[in-house]
């Protein structure tokens, strides 16, 4: 039985979230919506397994004095930090001027937008490994990137500006050429085979045909 | 070891030190020049789109990123904003993530800072509103093609939905004229397109990341995107189209010399690659 | 009418329509942006009747289709008048059909050039008529505006009620039952024993190779099972691949880390992971914080694995789900300490950046394919085949269609519309 419950939940589940689909009467409408509540009031209370399990991983390195132990002492301080700004906040702990805006604001933002900007400098490494002419793909792939790579920013305008009355663009107008063309076709190629590919998936989970998403074999 | 071989396997920290200075010389005080620069297609068509609304028309303008995003989309938002208010449009704010509705505020007290809107005296409840957050991803969309006030019962401030003057009339997509959709990521533009352009036939405009953008271009030819802004040159074209400047335009040139280094380096690693193999043949 | 009072009133229509034109000018020129015919009629020796607007017509109602009910959308003819600026806006208007004809209530407004306005306020078991208010401004020289407004007649008698069935989805429906039939019988053919070809996958065939690498190095292998939650079919895919993976590292005896964002991830990985170790029959090698949480948030969630990347140096590195942004962030990392990459994702928009840095790539379809193709199992590559079949009747129906719809012989893309609940 502690397999076939969930099967059966799922399969029920599935099943309806299909129906709902084509069928906008009541009770059938409400459905998809009371499953959606359902699954994020236990994903909310869920935050509580993963909150505790890094506090109580970070705990343990930290007392084993495991290798770089330090930098669970920054989570294990961030986490308490985070935690009372918040609740001493009470319930409007989000409006401006509490301590948690305040920790929001000034450290975990920074700190995310730095993550972030980092992929500038990562897309710029990695395009410089892949973009090798090595064969005739290759090439294609690099003379596509280099075209939209310079259609996409002020090339045109710093080159081209001047000429005529407003100024040709024609490396704009291959870019747009090259993502609503080629890269259009190649997207909407993938996107059917990853719709395809996800029907095939949801058929076999509801079928209970896939079950290793469930702890062990089929 | 040759030039090239050494080029060829060159540390990428060289590679990040030059896209660091290009991206921070531009935005320097004593570098910031005036370019002129074009518009594209799609941020013409989604700017039509918003022009082509006649004053007193809704628009809900939905805030789907967090701080990380900002850079590109906040600039974006500050733009639709001030043009929204200037124009005369009612404008509802809402976010599918938790983040989103403060970036909102952001922009909203940067609009009303603008003098021909401060001007005006908008009200709020009356002119805009901001909903705030609600999780649930694509169902709130869903909910919302029934009914707002189910997926908004309060908006931020705690008013409840029937008291809000502007939400009066308003049950579902049918009341709303127009979305303008900032997004990062999921849920976001794919999510709006596939429930509310879908299923709702709501006119729907997109403001992306440059990393996002790709994803929407199916979605812009096939009609269920009026128009898109993507990155930092779609927020740059978008300030332009508005008449209402911002920072875009400004890194808009960081990025086109971070574009050239990058371009710069995948010459000379083309131009290694070929000569080192010649030599090895 | 008499002769004079036709003169008169075109006379001051063209006066009207010469004013309106002269404050569009101006309001073009200024770009205020305000209504033009509020800045026309701002004119104090313009009267009530020469800016009443001509009122609508044909004022139809009908249920609207395919819903739940409670729905009637209310559709009419422009006023004449709307296109010289003299409209500002149109009321529309209900009361039930046995009520007197003073019991109307505003239900709605739409604005000038728009002829349609959906009541979302209807009760499914009473029955309305409807009427359009063309709506123009005067603005008296007090400076107050009045609304001055013309009534069209009224509508057709109308109903809400709520559908069993949405036939703007009779397509979905077809073509759903024609894939999901196809998926089911090839899986029926593949419990018969029928021998099922499938293609090469380069980057699962690389499983092995990459499991065993990191056993030879001694390091470990990072299974990063994306960064959304359980409800994420490609978050299943992941985890379902962590199955096969986890095997693999337990007969190998290779360490596994398996940092996830999600808390419902973690107990399910932890579950796979459990029951992949006690099938390879080392149980006690089976450690709980082989799967442990790092944060909900996307790029703290970057920046946590990077540094276990770089700090660890683990030898292999899968990432198998659906990522966003961060994906460069982590598989560039990894590129940067030379571990063997595999991923595979759905998300179009990451795919170039996993494929400029990771060794193998599964691409969309090849992730939901993966699990079949790691098991052999008849029943997962039965789907597979059922979903090919299914790939080349969407081939064959873009070919059609081009053809078709190129050579104008029906609007065959129309078929496909998805229209509003």
């Amino acid at each position: 039985m502690r397999r076939e419950i969930p099967l059966i939940i799922t399969a029920v589940v599935g099943i309806v979230f299909v129906v709902q689909y084509f069928i906008p009467h009541t009770p059938f409408n409400r459905f998809q919506e009371l499953f959606s509540d359902w699954f994020f009031i236990i994903a909310a209370c869920a935050i509580w397994l993963g909150a505790l399990n890094l506090l109580k991983l970070s705990i343990i390195s930290i007392q084993k004095k495991r290798r770089d132990w330090q930098y669970a002492v920054i989570i294990v301080v961030s986490w308490f930090t985070m935690a009372i700004a918040g609740i001493l906040g009470g319930r409007d702990f989000q409006t401006p001027g509490t301590g948690f805006t305040w920790l929001y604001d000034n450290i975990y933002t920074p700190l995310s937008a730095t993550m972030f900007a980092i992929l500038a400098f990562f897309v710029a490494s990695a395009s410089y490994r892949a973009f090798r002419a090595r064969n005739i793909q290759a090439t294609l792939l690099l003379v596509a990137g280099f075209l939209v790579m310079m259609g996409r920013v002020l090339f045109d305008d710093l080159l081209f500006g001047s000429i005529g009355e407003e100024g040709i663009k024609p490396l704009s107008e291959i870019s747009d050429f090259i993502m609503n063309y080629p890269n259009l076709a190649g997207q909407r190629a993938i996107m059917i085979g990853i719709a395809l590919g996800t029907v095939s998936t949801a058929l076999r989970i509801i079928l209970g045909i896939e079950r290793s998403y469930l702890g062990g074999g089929d | 070891m040759s030039f090239w071989e050494k080029m060829l396997a060159v540390d990428r920290r060289w590679i990040f030190l030059l896209v660091g200075v290009s991206l921070l010389v531009p935005i320097l005080p004593f570098a910031a020049i005036d370019v002129k620069f074009s518009v594209s297609e799609e941020s013409q068509k989604l700017f039509d789109g918003l022009k082509e609304l006649p004053p007193g028309s809704k628009v809900l303008v939905t805030f789907d990123y967090d701080p990380p995003s900002a850079p590109e989309l906040q600039p974006m938002a500050d733009a639709c904003l001030k043009y929204l208010f200037s124009h005369n449009l009612k404008v509802i704010i809402m976010g599918l993530w938790p983040q989103g509705p403060q970036q909102a505020e952001i922009s909203v007290q940067r609009a009303l800072a603008e003098p021909a809107i401060a001007a005006k005296n908008l009200q709020y409840g009356i002119d805009y509103v901001n909903l705030g957050f609600q999780s649930g991803n694509e169902f709130v969309i869903q909910r919302m093609g029934s009914d707002f006030k189910e997926a908004f019962p309060r908006d931020t401030r705690g008013n409840g939905y029937d008291d809000l003057q502007l939400l009066r009339n308003v049950k579902n997509f049918s009341n709303v004229d127009f979305v303008f959709n900032l997004s990062a990521g999921y849920p976001g533009t794919v999510e709006w397109v596939q429930v509310a352009a879908d299923r709702y036939n709501v006119k729907l405009g997109a403001a992306n990341t440059a990393v996002q953008a790709p994803l929407a271009y199916p979605y812009l030819r096939g009609g269920q995107l009026v128009g898109l802004l993507g990155g930092m040159r779609g927020a740059a074209e978008f300030e332009k189209l508005t008449e209402f400047r911002g920072n875009a335009t400004q890194f808009m040139l960081s990025q086109t010399f971070a574009h050239f280094i990058v371009i710069f380096f995948i010459v000379i690693g083309n131009v290694a690659y070929f000569v080192t193999r010649r030599k090895k043949e | 009418m008499t002769s004079n009072k036709l003169k008169v009133s075109t006379v001051s229509f063209a006066l009207v329509l010469l004013l309106i034109a002269g404050a569009r000018a101006y309001s073009q020129e200024t770009g205020t942006g305000e209504s033009q015919a509020q800045s026309a009629l701002s004119m104090p020796q313009v009267s009530e009747d020469a800016v009443r607007p001509a009122p609508a017509a044909e004022v139809v109602a009908q249920d609207t289709p395919n819903d739940n009910g409670g729905s009637i959308q209310v559709r009419w003819q422009l006023s004449p008048d709307d296109k010289k600026g003299m409209v500002v806006r149109y009321d529309v208007e209900r009361r039930p059909a046995w009520l007197s004809e003073t019991e109307y209530k505003v239900i709605g407004s739409a604005s000038a050039g728009s002829s349609q306005v959906t009541d979302n306020y209807a009760e499914d078991r009473l029955i309305y008529v409807y009427r359009v208010a063309a709506v123009n401004l005067l603005v008296r020289s007090s400076g107050d505006t009045i609304p001055v407004t013309s009534y069209s007649a009224i509508s057709n008698e109308a109903q809400s009620s709520a559908q069993w069935f949405n036939t703007d989805r009779t397509v979905v429906l077809i073509v759903g039952v024609i894939v999901g039939f196809l998926i089911i019988y090839y899986i029926g053919q593949a419990k018969k024993g029928k021998a099922l070809f499938i293609r090469k996958i380069a980057g699962l065939e690389a499983v092995d190779e990459a499991v065993g690498r990191a056993t030879e190095m001694g390091r470990k292998i990072f299974y990063i099972p994306g960064t959304q939650d359980m409800e994420n079919i490609q978050t299943i895919a992941g985890v379902t691949i962590l199955g096969r993976v986890a095997k693999l590292a337990a007969e190998y005896e290779t360490k596994l880390d398996v940092p996830v964002s999600r808390s419902l991830v973690m107990v399910t990985a932890r579950e796979i992971v459990k029951e992949a170790y006690m099938n390879a029959g080392r149980p006690d090698s089976f450690q709980e914080d082989m799967v442990h949480y790092l944060t909900d948030d996307q790029f703290g969630y970057a920046a946590a694995i990077d540094g276990m990347v770089v700090r660890e140096k683990p030898a292999t590195m899968f990432y198998m789900g659906a990522f966003y942004a961060e994906s460069l962030i982590l598989a560039e990392t990894g590129n940067s300490i030379g571990a063997i990459q595999i991923a595979g994702t759905a998300m179009p928009a990451q795919l170039p950046f996993f494929v400029a840095a990771c060794d193998y790539t599964l691409i969309g379809e090849e992730l939901f394919a993966a699990s079949a193709y790691l098991s052999k199992e008849p029943k997962l590559l039965g789907s597979l085949k059922g979903q090919d079949i299914g790939k080349g009747l969407f081939l064959m129906a873009i070919v059609v269609g081009v053809v078709i719809q190129t050579l104008g012989i029906y609007d065959f893309a129309s078929l496909f519309n998805i229209a509003a609940e």
